[in-house]
């Protein structure tokens, strides 16, 4: 379950990186939420990946850490906060600036190539 | 009452930026105007209150919810971070008061924005809790993204994209270094932290370096130190004037979090991972100096010469933090108030001469003259002294103090070059754009009375709450080398921080 469990991680943030160096609004926003998932798992992995525990105390010999799980819920709630905000900004900055480059302008050579 | 003055500065930014969204301060502007200036003095008051008290009794450690460390949350007003509330208190009034001369007429919502981005700053000043200072982080960053995009045109949509995203993945880095430190250390209370941090052993003793190493890639990205420094200038320059003179304490806040992490946490009682970032922190930091004096030098207008300005501070803090010595965090404490004050000063006159000069701004070229040399030249003097660190204003205490405090150990040789080159190029870069700015004019005839842009009566107050600054550092020297170096003997002091949260708590 470990491995299964760190490769999906790692994935995840592979696909995240590899889209935040993109050069377009669209799939750096994409990255950002991969990102954020990976994250999600990461720190609920911190407080151990047991089965059949519960995070209450007294029900059972053995018991979670609920810790994590309270972490990755204030994670959640900010990143979707967070990932809103920047659709909201990437849509703004679409429209303030005639494209969805982070740069705010076209390179050169993506010019040349939108004109063949 | 008293045992809950240490939540009153995150409380009362947060009252107020409630308040001020609802009637009758969300209407009319000049009660909200009014609102908003009573609100940042109240907490300026409060902050002032939390000093006296810290500084006669001791830290304080407020328990959230009456949770006790290292299960609840705790707050922790210890000598370094009610300083710091302080002078994000003071920051907070001259901007809000700044504002009320128009500026905040220029998009929604400044004033509740202004007080929420104090909500966070004074929140990750005084909270004890690493997952606490990340959600804190986060209540600034979202005040600042608004705040940046105040009264934008299409440039600052493209440098607020950056700083979101850039941010964004910043917040991403914080969340994995603190769910390695968790998973190894089984705690997220800083003071608890330190603690167990000396007794790990075997492989865990490298994932913590892991961690402990990616917060420190967070920080510098907060601080902009190098190689992460790069969405400043753009950033600062962009922003509303008064908005980059509020952003002054933002870079702060990741030298603060820093001093915190690698003095106590990593710090000399850290067992096998003592000081482990100080080298990557003195040779970014050296390096982050000389990047910031080429851009100061390289720099167009005066408000992107400040934003360097802002970066050669920053590598100077977190050079004396990588000292690791009391004498060195003293002097930091000192230059950080200094330097905080002096660039938001800065930031402010840039606005004020570039309203003056009509379509040339503050561009360091020839130009119409500015209608109110007096006012403007004096202000810009002064607050150049200081940011040179020339006699006989703050700056140069300060300069003294941190050449001194690294005089006697091994960092001598690289640190006095790098910083007096550094100030050499401050020297002649500011005078330079001061020269510029004020005497070389072209002929044009001088602008009407309509255009004339007058300094408004707010503009001036805050103007001269930032400017005499200097001189009031100067004056009350004593006490306040005295307050930092005991600020400083607090901080390194590991016993005391760590026994006090863990065993202390109201």
């Amino acid at each position: 379950m470990e491995l299964l469990y760190a490769s999906c991680v790692g994935l995840l943030v592979t696909c995240g990186v590899f889209l935040i160096l993109r050069a377009r609004t669209f799939p750096v926003v994409l990255g950002l939420t991969m990102l954020s998932y990976a994250v999600n798992l990461f720190l609920f992995s911190s407080g151990r990946l047991a089965l059949n525990k519960a995070a209450v105390l007294g029900h059972a010999e053995a018991y979670a850490d609920p810790l994590p799980q309270a972490l990755v819920l204030t994670a959640i709630v900010i990143g979707f906060a967070m990932t809103a905000f920047v659709v909201i900004l990437a849509i703004r900055g679409r429209a303030d600036l005639g494209n969805d480059h982070v740069n705010g302008q076209e390179t050169s050579k993506n010019k040349t190539k939108g004109k063949a | 009452m008293i045992q809950h003055l240490t939540s009153l500065p995150i409380l009362l930014p947060m009252l107020a930026g409630v308040i001020l969204l609802m009637p009758p301060c969300g209407k009319n502007l000049k009660i909200r105007r009014v609102a908003s200036v009573i609100f940042a003095l109240a907490t300026l008051l409060a902050s002032v209150v939390l000093l006296c008290q810290v500084k006669n009794h001791g830290a304080q450690v407020y328990a959230i919810g009456d949770w006790s460390a290292p299960f609840g949350i705790v707050m922790v007003a210890d000598p370094l971070s009610v300083l710091l509330t302080t002078l994000t208190a003071v920051l907070g009034v001259a901007c809000s008061l700044y504002a009320c001369a128009g500026d905040d007429e220029k998009g929604a919502f400044f004033h509740p924005l202004l007080h929420f981005l104090i909500l966070g700053v004074n929140g990750a000043f005084l909270t004890g809790d690493m997952f606490n200072l990340f959600v804190f982080f986060e209540v600034l960053l979202i005040a600042s993204y608004a705040l940046l995009m105040h009264g934008g045109d299409k440039h600052n949509t493209r440098a607020a994209l950056q700083y979101v995203i850039l941010n964004l993945v910043g917040s991403a880095v914080f969340l994995i270094a603190l769910g390695t430190l968790y998973g190894v250390l089984g705690t997220l209370n800083m003071a608890d932290m330190a603690h167990k941090v000396t007794t790990l052993q075997g492989d865990d003793i490298y994932l913590a370096k892991i961690g402990g190493l990616l917060l420190l890639v967070v920080f510098a990205l907060k601080g902009a130190l190098l190689p992460l420094h790069l969405w400043l200038p753009n950033t600062y320059a962009t922003a509303l004037p008064v908005v980059a003179a509020l952003f002054a304490i933002m870079t702060k806040v990741g030298v603060y979090s820093m001093m915190r992490v690698y003095t106590l946490v990593f710090g000399k009682n850290a067992g096998e991972l003592s000081l482990m970032a100080q080298g990557w922190l003195w040779w970014l930091a050296i390096a982050t100096i000389i990047v910031g004096a080429i851009g100061v030098l390289a720099s167009q207008d005066l408000r992107k010469l400040t934003a360097n300005l802002v970066i050669v501070s920053v590598g100077t803090l977190v050079a004396l933090v990588a000292v690791q010595s009391v004498q060195a965090s003293a002097a930091a404490i000192y230059y950080l108030v200094h330097s905080t004050l002096v660039s938001a000063a800065l930031f402010l006159i840039a606005d004020l001469i570039a309203r003056q000069r009509g379509k040339v701004s503050d561009r360091i070229t020839a130009g119409r003259a500015v209608a109110q040399p007096l006012l403007l030249g004096g202000g810009f003097i002064l607050a150049a002294i200081t940011v040179i660190g020339m006699p006989p204003l703050s700056g140069f205490v300060a300069k003294i103090w941190l050449l001194r405090a690294t005089f006697e150990t091994e960092y001598v040789m690289v640190f006095w070059p790098v910083y007096l080159l550094a100030s050499l190029a401050v020297l002649m870069a500011v005078s330079k754009a001061g020269s510029t700015l004020f005497w070389h004019n072209t002929t044009a005839k001088p602008a009407d009375a309509a255009e004339q842009n007058l300094v408004h009566p707010a503009q001036c107050c805050a103007l001269f709450i930032l400017v005499t600054a200097s001189p009031m550092l100067i004056i009350f020297a004593g006490p306040l080398s005295d307050y930092a170096l005991f600020t400083a003997t607090e901080l390194h002091n590991f016993a005391g921080n760590v026994s006090l949260v863990l065993e202390g708590g109201q």
